[in-house]
């Protein structure tokens, strides 16, 4: 009968794989969140919020996983992700004097179902794949892999500069997330060196965003497509 | 001999800054000395064997090196044309802000493309590779033009896209690592070669086949190719040759590190029949899209996805002597593009415009740049003597020996198709009678001085290549197939 009870009843899940669970899934939830934004603005607020919650993950690995110098990254990922690209983004928009309502490819709910299916794709592609491990809660992964699919669709789906770079970045959050829960021991001096990276990825998007907004004095990129061919 | 490793690390960062806010002659001459002095010390690495520096953090084996060849012949060839093609000025302050901002760039691209087959490790790789696009990024911009701005924008992100893929696929090697050592390790290349054979096969397939596709967006394969005519087209020439012969090849350099530990996790059918893959799409679109060109540097930039393609193919063949072919074709590939950039800007310099509609009789008006262009895209036709005709003779008779040797008749045919489209369209560019008007003159000794020594290069790379040379390939080779 016991043996009965434990091979019928599904393990309880422990702190680390329930907590890295929730946190990607709102990291994801984020991510569809950016396609309803109506303005620039609150998608880099949402990417800041997304942020914060992939600097929580860094915690809650650290803590349960015993590593360290995670505590190290997720300080170092909050003041670079939370506070300084976010910063960086909102200073641009201003400069830009623009209030920019985002500008959509499809309409909000067409976005939405696509990524939904992208999503989909992506949680049931990496289900199937031989990436599992005792301390690896695989859904994470999925979620992982879901918020990259769907960090493309925002990518395609929007036709401004400031969208398109969020969208990048927030895929770089969907690597983060799959990277802490498969590769929780990548040393940190490589943590830093990607998270430096992501810094002048930033500053170079600024200053290719200033030269757009210069050049056409708007944000859309309708005016990108003289190179054909 | 790690020493060498320290300068090649230390001397064009240190001169990329200094141009910044040195006077502009001084900035100039010192991006030369450290072009050349960067390709004298890469030389001296062809006899060893393993160079390590700096704790390890720096490693070059053979096939480091290769790469590493490529890129500072290039840098060297690069700042010689750049001196002729980018003129000093004279007293104007915006002219020389874009020298200082110029030379400043070059150098640091310079810098990360080298430092890309010297770090140990594939994350540090990723991390090279990573600063090489935003660096090239800014310099595709620095004209500020409409179309500069254009190119700019679709290059950092695209490339920057990939570029995360890429690091998805680093990461899930990393995973692969753990299976053997524990959840806390160095990426290093030797300690990942030497368990490779013990990693889980389905989480290496994975890994590589994300590492393709990422890097391969910065190589130029189709279909995540779409940045690279842009880019190619809308640079200033100089970093238009160094895209074209360097970044290409060092993106390539990153998927054959994931080649390499792969063949030893899972054996080499999975990663060939990947680049195959990749490579026949790249070919055949870069074949089609040869003969529909109109500007003469996007031309070359398609010319760059079908060798690109060639590679790609040719390391999907199982003789050795493809792979060697491969790898020759990285250095005979540098050496003709720039050529052929070179030539292009030359033309570009003279007649004040790209498209080839109104490119006529360079030949007639270029004495030297002219001809030497003309020889350029014969090389890159791989025609005899020059090098590309070897490494394309190496990679299609490996083909040959294949059991699917129909690829290798596949590879002949799209190699032809692509050869008409660049010499029909070439040819209408350079030998048409040069329009009335136009003075027969070079626009600068520097420009025609960088095309000799390219078309040297590429000559000496077809007749005979040196001996040290070929045993380098041979050793690269040996090492990318796991035969020591």
């Amino acid at each position: 009968m016991a043996i009965l009870l434990a091979s019928s009843t599904p393990p309880v899940p422990s702190t680390f794989s329930g907590g890295a669970e929730a946190i990607a899934l709102v990291v994801l939830l984020t991510e569809f969140a950016m396609f309803r934004a109506p303005l620039s603005r609150s998608q880099i607020r949402l990417y800041g919020f997304q942020s914060l919650a992939v600097s929580a993950l860094a915690i809650l690995v650290a803590a349960t996983q015993h590593v360290p110098e995670l505590y190290a990254l997720a300080g170092l990922s909050f003041i670079l992700k939370v506070l300084l690209v976010p910063g960086i983004m909102l200073r641009l928009l201003k400069d830009a004097q623009i209030d920019l309502a985002a500008s959509n490819r499809l309409g909000v709910a067409s976005m939405v179902l696509l990524a939904i299916a992208a999503s989909v794709f992506g949680f049931f592609v990496v289900g199937r794949l031989p990436v599992h491990a005792h301390v690896l809660p695989a859904p994470a992964l999925g979620l992982a892999a879901a918020e990259i699919l769907v960090a493309f669709l925002l990518v395609i789906l929007r036709a401004d500069v400031v969208s398109q770079a969020v969208g990048f970045f927030s895929l770089e959050n969907g690597v983060s997330v799959a990277s802490l829960v498969v590769a929780s021991g990548l040393p940190l001096i490589l943590e830093v060196a990607f998270l430096f990276d992501l810094l002048v990825a930033v500053v170079v998007f600024g200053v290719l965003i200033r030269v757009h907004h210069g050049r056409t004095r708007t944000l859309s990129t309708d005016t990108l497509d003289r190179l054909r061919g | 001999m790690g020493w060498d490793l320290l300068v090649l690390t230390v001397v064009p960062f240190v001169v990329s800054i200094t141009c910044w806010w040195a006077p502009v002659t001084l900035g100039r001459l010192l991006s030369l000395a450290s072009g050349v002095l960067s390709f004298a010390l890469a030389l001296l690495l062809v006899p060893a064997k393993t160079t390590t520096a700096a704790a390890g953090w720096l490693r070059v084996d053979a096939l480091s090196v290769v790469f590493l060849v490529a890129v500072t012949f290039l840098y060297a060839a690069t700042t010689i044309f750049s001196i002729g093609y980018v003129r000093p000025g004279g007293a104007s302050e915006a002219n020389a802000r874009y020298n200082r901002r110029f030379f400043a760039g070059l150098n640091l691209f310079a810098w990360s493309m080298a430092m890309a087959p010297m770090v140990n490790g594939l994350a540090l790789l990723w991390v090279a590779i990573e600063v090489t696009t935003v660096v090239s990024a800014l310099l595709v911009a620095i004209d500020d033009t409409d179309g500069a701005a254009e190119a700019a924008w679709k290059y950092v992100l695209i490339a920057s896209m990939g570029l995360g893929i890429a690091l998805l696929g680093t990461v899930i090697m990393y995973y692969a690592g753990t299976s053997v050592f524990g959840t806390g390790y160095e990426l290093f290349y030797p300690k990942l070669l030497g368990a490779a054979g013990r990693f889980p096969a389905g989480v290496v397939r994975l890994s590589f086949v994300l590492a393709v596709l990422g890097y391969g967006t910065k190589m130029g394969l189709v279909p995540v190719h779409t940045w690279l005519p842009d880019a190619h087209s809308e640079a200033p020439t100089p970093v238009s040759a160094l895209l074209s012969g360097s970044l290409l090849a060092v993106s390539f350099y990153a998927i054959l590190r994931f080649y390499q530990i792969s063949v030893r996790a899972i054996g080499p059918t999975f990663p060939r029949d990947v680049l195959l893959a990749f490579g026949i799409a790249s070919l055949g679109l870069a074949a089609l899209y040869l003969a529909s060109q109109r500007d003469l540097k996007r031309l070359f930039a398609y010319s760059s996805v079908e060798h690109m393609g060639v590679l790609a193919i040719g390391m999907s063949f199982s003789a050795p002597i493809a792979v060697v072919g491969v790898l020759l074709h990285v250095l005979a590939h540098a050496a003709a593009k720039g050529t052929a950039f070179f030539g292009a800007g030359s033309m570009v310099s003279k007649f004040g415009t790209k498209e080839m509609t109104r490119l006529r009789g360079g030949v007639g008006g270029l004495p030297w740049s002219g001809p030497m262009l003309v020889l350029a895209v014969l090389g890159l036709c791989a025609l005899p003597p020059f090098g590309i005709f070897r490494s394309e003779f190496l990679i299609v008779s490996g083909g040959l020996r294949d059991p699917h040797d129909a690829v290798a008749a596949v590879l002949i045919v799209l190699v032809t198709l692509a050869t008409l489209g660049l010499t029909w369209f070439s040819s209408q560019t350079l030998l048409t009678p040069t329009p009335d008007g136009v003075l027969r003159k070079e626009t600068s000794g520097w420009i025609v001085c960088s095309m000799v020594i390219g078309l040297g290069a590429l000559a000496l790379l077809g007749v005979h290549p040196p001996a040290q040379l070929s045993d380098l390939l041979t050793r690269a080779a040996h090492e990318l197939r796991g035969v020591s």
